[in-house]
């Protein structure tokens, strides 16, 4: 028999990481909501992510959580330039022209980081200590990535809703012919639109890479949650991913304790189906 | 809605490509290791010499020059062209009658592939009348290459394959050099047994895929055979990376010991997150993972974890160590070996080189007892043999597994920090290759 005490450090560990899911997925829906893209490049930037900030912390020394800041803004700038390149063009072609342009620049970045990095594991070795109550053990490391996450999804929210750019963001999101009238430049929001979706999956990445190992192929699976997050929450709405991720997180720490692990992908994919099916809208709808 | 339907779709077939058209990573290395040794020179036969006669004998084998096992197929071949030049500079093998045997190593590029193999093993044996073989590098390759060498009646030494299965079907010609998978584990859990009587509880946790549920199928009986219980067996996919939920787990089966692991990545991830977890275990051995050089990546985390290995540059087999055991000693130090193999190739040899070595050195013996190059004969040899070498034991089951590898051993590393700090792998088990005292229980 299975004591409570590990079903609840389990659902801890879960809820802790489902914060890091919601911020990997916020990233995926908030490109989605306001241009009606779906990033495939998604994995491989949050896999940029944890080598941007492995490498700072393992060449040049940079804490990692300073290196996130770096890595953050570089996610920013380098999101506008797939925008620019490989998206703006394609923009109102249908559905496909973007998935395959953002599959493109998902090979690409795949191919050059395989080349230049191998796919060889990387660890970042820092260790923030543990916080023991009970049956509970907290990680430092893992407390301080779901508080980041947090405080990012915050700073997201004031951003959206608080400053002039966020609200065009907003306006451009409902309606992009309405706010072109309105003299919102539509084409430098969109691409900062991009970039910021793009910051968010590479802070996701980069906190990622402070507990789990990676390769630049690990940003697949992350990606892969991040479409059952987005379906769970409600593509386009931030809020719905953060749930969403809470949702997945909890999951994946409390199946385990009942059943072989093979059965959480079982499990997620069960609940991606049926939500397709039951509630294509997500559990919060779209924003 | 349907227009939505469409969508998710595509974007999941989409994703799917993309988590599957991953590229495999290029061979970091992909230099062919030509055969930039020419094979033996054809002994230049002296006509008229009275005694001795020149006999020249063909070794065959196929090396992965392309495809994904070139890394570890150019290690084993360099081992085997070591041995060969080692031999050379003897004078060749002298048999009791006189008789002195020049070696010619004749090989092709397999391209990593079975098809390949089969097709080349035929042409060794036909074509090239290859007199003895050796395996290509692999589990599955030596599989394939068995078949071959078996339907025409040839013995074949395999190195650089671990799998048990092979030496199930009943071949008669098929010798093991590797100790197989099955007995990847049963050292770790021996070595416990002797640091601690009072060690009772193990957890097995392992990764589901064919290699690592092979070895810990065979070290769940064993361990139970040897008295301990077994309190968590549980398998995870291939590419885990959050192993907390099954930590809470095995913390609440309270074992003594875990072993298990698969390979690099996820066994390195469990070894980590079981420290910053602090799971209070005494023990904790792995597979493959604490064997790789990048394993000291982890820091305090790898301090006191256990891999096997087929063999390691510090391992302590000596001929004392032979007499002790009471076996026969029979080529070259671990020492010997291991500066020549730097000299000729400027790096220190790994395992899959000192079994290339040690698959050439077997024959060498086994021929030289046999007095003669006939395959009966040689093949009672190897059947007879049991000796010490540099790699270890050898010594080859002859009952149900003919050809099995029984006699050598896995040596079993440990992490460690030396006086100034840096993560150091040295062995401690079995006892007669120990190179450095044991930390146990962890200190976590």
């Amino acid at each position: 028999m299975v004591s409570p005490g590990v079903w609840i450090a389990s659902l801890i560990d879960g809820l802790l990481l489902g914060f890091v899911y919601g911020l990997a997925a916020m990233g995926l829906t908030l490109i989605w909501g306001v241009m009606r893209v779906i990033n495939l490049a998604h994995g491989p930037i949050i896999a940029l992510g944890m080598f941007g900030v492995y490498l700072l912390f393992a060449h040049a020394g940079v804490n990692p959580y300073l290196g996130l800041l770096v890595i953050a803004l570089m996610g920013l700038l380098f999101g506008i330039l797939v925008y620019a390149i490989a998206v703006h063009r394609v923009l109102n072609a249908p559905h496909l022209s973007t998935l395959l342009a953002t599959f493109s620049v998902n090979m690409m970045i795949i191919g050059t980081g395989t080349a230049l990095f191998t796919t060889t594991p990387r660890n970042i070795d820092i260790s923030l200590g543990r916080l023991t109550i009970g049956p509970v053990v907290l990680l430092g490391t893992r407390l301080l990535a779901a508080l980041a996450a947090v405080l990012i999804t915050g700073g997201l929210y004031l951003f959206l809703y608080r400053t002039t750019l966020g609200k065009m963001v907003r306006a451009v999101a409902s309606n992009r012919a309405a706010a072109e009238l309105m003299g919102i430049p539509s084409t430098r929001v969109l691409a900062f639109s991009f970039g910021l979706g793009t910051m968010l999956a590479a802070a996701a990445g980069g906190l990622i890479a402070t507990f789990f190992p990676f390769t630049i192929l690990s940003g697949g699976t992350y990606e892969l949650k991040s479409f059952v997050i987005c379906v769970l929450g409600g593509l386009g709405n931030p809020t719905g991913a953060l749930l969403g991720g809470l949702i997945l997180g909890a999951l994946e720490g409390l199946i385990p304790i009942a059943l072989p692990v093979s059965w959480v992908p079982v499990i997620e994919f069960l609940l991606f189906v049926l939500l397709l099916l039951l509630r294509p809208q997500g559990l919060l709808g779209e924003r | 809605m349907t227009r939505w339907m469409k969508t998710g779709g595509i974007l999941v077939v989409l994703a799917m490509l993309a988590a599957c058209a991953a590229p495999t990573p290029p061979a970091p290395t992909a230099t062919p290791a030509g055969p930039a040794q020419p094979a033996a020179q054809p002994s230049p036969t002296p006509a008229a010499s009275p005694t001795p006669a020149v006999k020249k004998i063909v070794l065959g084998f196929t090396a992965s020059q392309t495809g994904k096992l070139t890394k570890e197929s150019k290690e084993q071949v360099q081992g085997l062209q070591l041995w060969l030049e080692d031999l050379q500079r003897a004078g060749g093998i002298r048999l009791p009658d006189g008789t002195v045997l020049q070696v010619e190593l004749k090989f092709y590029d397999d391209e990593s592939t079975k098809e390949r193999v089969q097709q080349l093993y035929v042409k060794l044996i036909n074509e090239d009348k290859a007199d003895f073989l050796i395996s290509p590098y692999s589990s599955g390759l030596a599989d394939a290459a068995a078949v071959i060498a078996e339907q025409y009646g040839k013995i074949m030494i395999t190195t650089g394959a671990a799998s048990d299965s092979t030496y199930e079907k009943g071949y008669q010609h098929i010798f093991q050099i590797y100790t197989p998978a099955s007995r990847y584990l049963t050292g770790a859990i021996d070595f416990l047994k002797k640091m601690d009587p009072n060690a009772r509880r193990i957890a097995i946790v392992y990764e589901n895929e064919k290699f690592s549920t092979d070895v810990v199928n065979a070290a769940k009986p064993y361990a139970e055979s040897q008295g301990f219980e077994v309190v968590l067996f549980e398998g995870y996919e291939t590419g885990t990376t959050d192993f907390g939920p099954f930590i809470n787990k095995i913390m609440a089966a309270r074992p003594d010991a875990i072993i298990g692991g698969g390979h690099f990545q996820d066994g390195s991830t469990l070894a980590k997150q079981l420290f910053e977890k602090k799971v209070p275990v005494k023990m904790i051995a792995l597979l493959v993972a604490p064997a790789v050089p990048e394993f000291a990546q982890l820091g305090d985390a790898a301090v006191g974890v256990i891999g096997p290995s087929q063999w390691e540059p510090g391992a302590r087999y000596s001929p004392d160590s032979a007499k002790a055991a009471g076996l026969p000693w029979y080529g070259p130090t671990v020492d010997q070996f291991v500066s020549a193999y730097k000299a000729k190739y400027g790096y220190e040899p790994g395992y899959h080189a000192a079994g290339g070595y040690a698959a050439g050195l077997v024959l060498q013996k086994a021929i030289e007892e046999a007095g003669s190059v006939e395959t009966e004969k040689v093949k009672a040899a190897l059947e007879k043999m049991d000796l010490m070498t540099f790699y270890g034991r050898i010594r080859f089951d002859t009952g149900k597994a003919h050809g099995k590898q029984i006699g050598h051993e896995m040596v079993y590393l440990q992490w460690r920090k030396d006086a100034s700090g840096n993560l150091i792998r040295p062995i401690i088990w079995p006892e007669a290759a120990q190179a450095a005292k044991p930390i146990y229980p962890l200190s976590r």
